[in-house]
């Protein structure tokens, strides 16, 4: 991940960002998601840019980009373990086993280890409520999720 | 020998990918779709003579010693037999769900062998006015949660007059406790392609999106796959399977946003737009995306009707009860000991469904009470488990059928901190635009931390904010976060009082919103 500043490089792959897609009915979501999927977040440099091309507002972008969970206004961690705090993840005790998760990491939720290698959230359900509770890591995902199998899943992740 | 082995995320989660893996060194492996049984998965199922044999739950250790057992047909532990006979399968009435788990969900020879299409062709024959007709006849209601009539919508985007018109899938499945979305759309997505171009046919729409949550990338992964696979075959494109119609659609990702299931915040989602929810009128069906008519739907309404276009409104509104026909596909979740997706006609009793299908508590502890319906749906005590699985049926004792998810809670349940959780949910997720939802949520969480501190003089204060939250609120999200709290509250008085939690406790909890 590289941090971008506003040099030509970064306005140049913003520019092909937006000309992916401002021919859509509704562009601006495939946008961000795209820049966030390019940089880890989305930069703030960004907005301005944004606006011009799709006729908004400076404030409205902000407006979009803030009211997101998804959307970051700086970079996460290498990996990102994503807990279920949802109710039938609950019902098989998520929030023992996130209390353990927090603590065998030392990091409390949205934080990131200190060697930039994790970042811990909350997710409202993945839709493995039949296996609950559920933890998910970029591609891998867990159900009947314990201590053991995220630390398993957090050891493989590598760097 | 032809095997398959679950990509369903729940199989995924259980270990899928590292069994397919395995057994795939071996033989040819089809991965399938779930077949809705979770506590089976991963389920590897093997054909022979035409009869398909499962094996279950595989973990990644056990291939091995099943590969064996299908290389000599020999016997094994985890054998199950014939998969169709297994009793949970023979208990369904699977009509939406009928291919998922059959086929491979990108080939669109298997969908077509397993009766795809035949309901489209049938559409592009009888033409807008009796599709509507057909869908109307079968009573087929909002599986989003609504339970709005879909062939009334349908009607009314017909009837718009416009240069162009809609079809938006919902598929920001948010609600804990439902998976039939996801489950569709990564078992079968073509059904849903099929369904929404049914849709475009009936209303004169020539564009459609599905709207999927970003928790589910498999989903999004299968989706546009299957959109890929349907234009090539020419389900989807300027002349649908030959016909004088057009109708295409894409996929767009939500961004984390539980609101935006909300049909009108969805639509400024869409459009690019904080997914602040639109007061109505006017009604989507006139002015929806981009301001023109546009049919929202959920996943499992437009998957529904390609089976009711190929046999007939009629027939579909011969099952159920009521004012809710047809089947409903019920999600089994949380502490229970089979958990996963079953269709079945609308009228089984909720303690059918929990105890004798869901097989009970996976902890083995006594069932206390099932949140049905999702974060914002009530939870029934163990004792008012003989209500009907229905819409009105539900209302009718201060409940909700939601998306058809019901959650299991054993009797270690603490009903204070699942209604503190509601409230917490609600003021994360409010859209801000009304006061109701947005302050009161917060105030909720606020009043039932004063009641665990003991301080019961806040359960009336609870219960008059609930009142002014559920009449005052602009959309389902501050209406409805109520009845999560006020069943808590009303059927488990107990958890409610007596309580000395301290202050720190209560802290730490705050710590993860």
């Amino acid at each position: 991940m590289t941090s971008p500043a506003t040099d030509a490089d970064f306005l140049l792959r913003l520019d092909e960002i937006i000309a992916a897609h401002k021919g859509r009915e509704g562009p601006l979501l495939p946008i961000l998601h795209d820049l966030q999927a390019e940089w880890g977040y989305v930069p703030e440099e960004a907005q301005p840019v944004l606006a011009e091309a799709l006729g908004m507002t400076r404030a409205e972008v902000h407006g979009v980009v803030s009211f997101y969970h998804d959307f970051r206004d700086h970079p996460h961690g290498r990996h990102v373990l994503r807990l279920c705090r949802a109710e039938a993840c609950q019902s098989m005790g998520a929030e023992a086993l996130a209390d353990e998760v927090r603590a065998a990491l030392g990091i409390d939720w949205h934080e990131t280890t200190p060697d930039g290698r994790l970042t811990l959230e909350p997710v409202f359900c993945l839709g493995l409520c039949a296996c609950a509770p559920s933890a998910q890591m970029g591609e891998r995902l867990i159900g009947r999720a314990s201590l053991a199998k995220v630390q398993k899943l957090v050891a493989e992740a590598g760097a | 020998m032809r095997v398959w082995v679950p990509l369903d995320a729940a199989a995924r989660a259980l270990g899928a990918d590292e069994v397919a893996e395995a057994l795939g060194r071996e033989f040819t492996i089809t991965r399938n779709g779930t077949r809705g049984m979770i506590w089976l998965e991963p389920l590897v199922e093997v054909e022979r003579d035409g009869v398909r044999y499962g094996y279950g739950p595989v973990a990644p250790e056990d291939a091995a010693s099943v590969a064996e057992a299908i290389r000599s047909g020999g016997e094994h532990p985890l054998a199950l037999g014939p998969v169709e006979e297994l009793p949970w399968m023979k208990a369904q009435t699977r009509l939406t769900f009928a291919r998922v788990g059959v086929i491979d969900p990108l080939s669109v020879s298997e969908y077509e062998a397993h009766g795809g299409l035949v309901g489209l062709s049938r559409a592009i024959e009888i033409g807008p006015e009796r599709i509507v007709e057909e869908v109307t006849e079968s009573g087929l209601r909002g599986r989003g949660g609504a339970g709005f009539p879909t062939g009334i919508k349908w009607k009314t985007v017909a009837g718009a007059k416009a240069a162009r018109k809609y079809i938006v899938c919902n598929a920001d499945e948010g609600d804990s406790g439902s998976f039939a979305d996801r489950m569709l759309m990564e078992g079968d997505p073509l059904v849903l392609i099929e369904g929404m171009a049914i849709a475009g046919i009936a209303t004169g729409a020539v564009q459609g999106y599905v709207y999927i949550r970003s928790e589910y990338p498999d989903a999004i992964r299968l989706m546009e796959a299957a959109i890929g696979k349907a234009r090539q075959a020419g389900i989807l494109g300027q002349s649908v399977l030959g016909s004088a119609h057009a109708y295409d659609m894409e996929v767009r990702v939500g961004a984390g946003a539980y609101v935006c299931g909300e049909e009108t915040s969805l639509l400024n989602s869409l459009e690019g737009k904080r997914g602040v929810v639109r007061a109505k009128p006017p009604i989507p069906a006139l002015e929806g995306f981009l301001g023109r008519p546009t049919v929202v739907n959920n996943v499992i309404s437009l998957a529904s009707v390609p089976w009711i276009l190929s046999h007939g409104g009629a027939e579909y509104a011969k099952l159920g009860i009521g004012r809710s026909k047809g089947t409903i596909p019920i999600q089994i979740a949380g502490n229970v000991k089979y958990g996963g997706l079953f269709e079945a006609a609308f009228g089984m009793s909720l303690g059918q469904i929990i105890n004798e299908v869901g097989g009970g508590t996976a902890s083995g502890r006594p069932v206390k009470a099932a949140q049905v319906g999702g974060p914002l749906g009530s939870y029934i005590p163990h004792w008012n488990f003989d209500v009907p699985f229905g819409y009105e049926e539900l209302a009718g004792k201060e409940g909700l059928l939601g998306h058809a998810g019901i959650t299991v809670f054993d009797d270690t349940a603490d009903m204070l901190k699942l209604a503190r959780f509601a409230m917490e949910f609600c003021a994360v997720e409010s859209c801000g635009k009304c006061t109701p939802c947005r302050i009161g949520s917060i105030r909720g969480v606020e009043t039932i931390d004063r009641i665990a501190q003991g301080d019961e003089t806040g359960i009336a204060i609870l219960t008059d904010l609930c009142n002014t939250m559920k009449w005052g609120s602009l959309c389902a999200l501050g209406g409805f976060a109520p009845f999560p709290v006020m069943s808590a509250l009303t059927h488990f008085p107990d958890d409610f009082s007596g309580r000395r939690e301290p202050r720190a406790i209560i802290r730490s909890r705050e710590a993860a919103e």
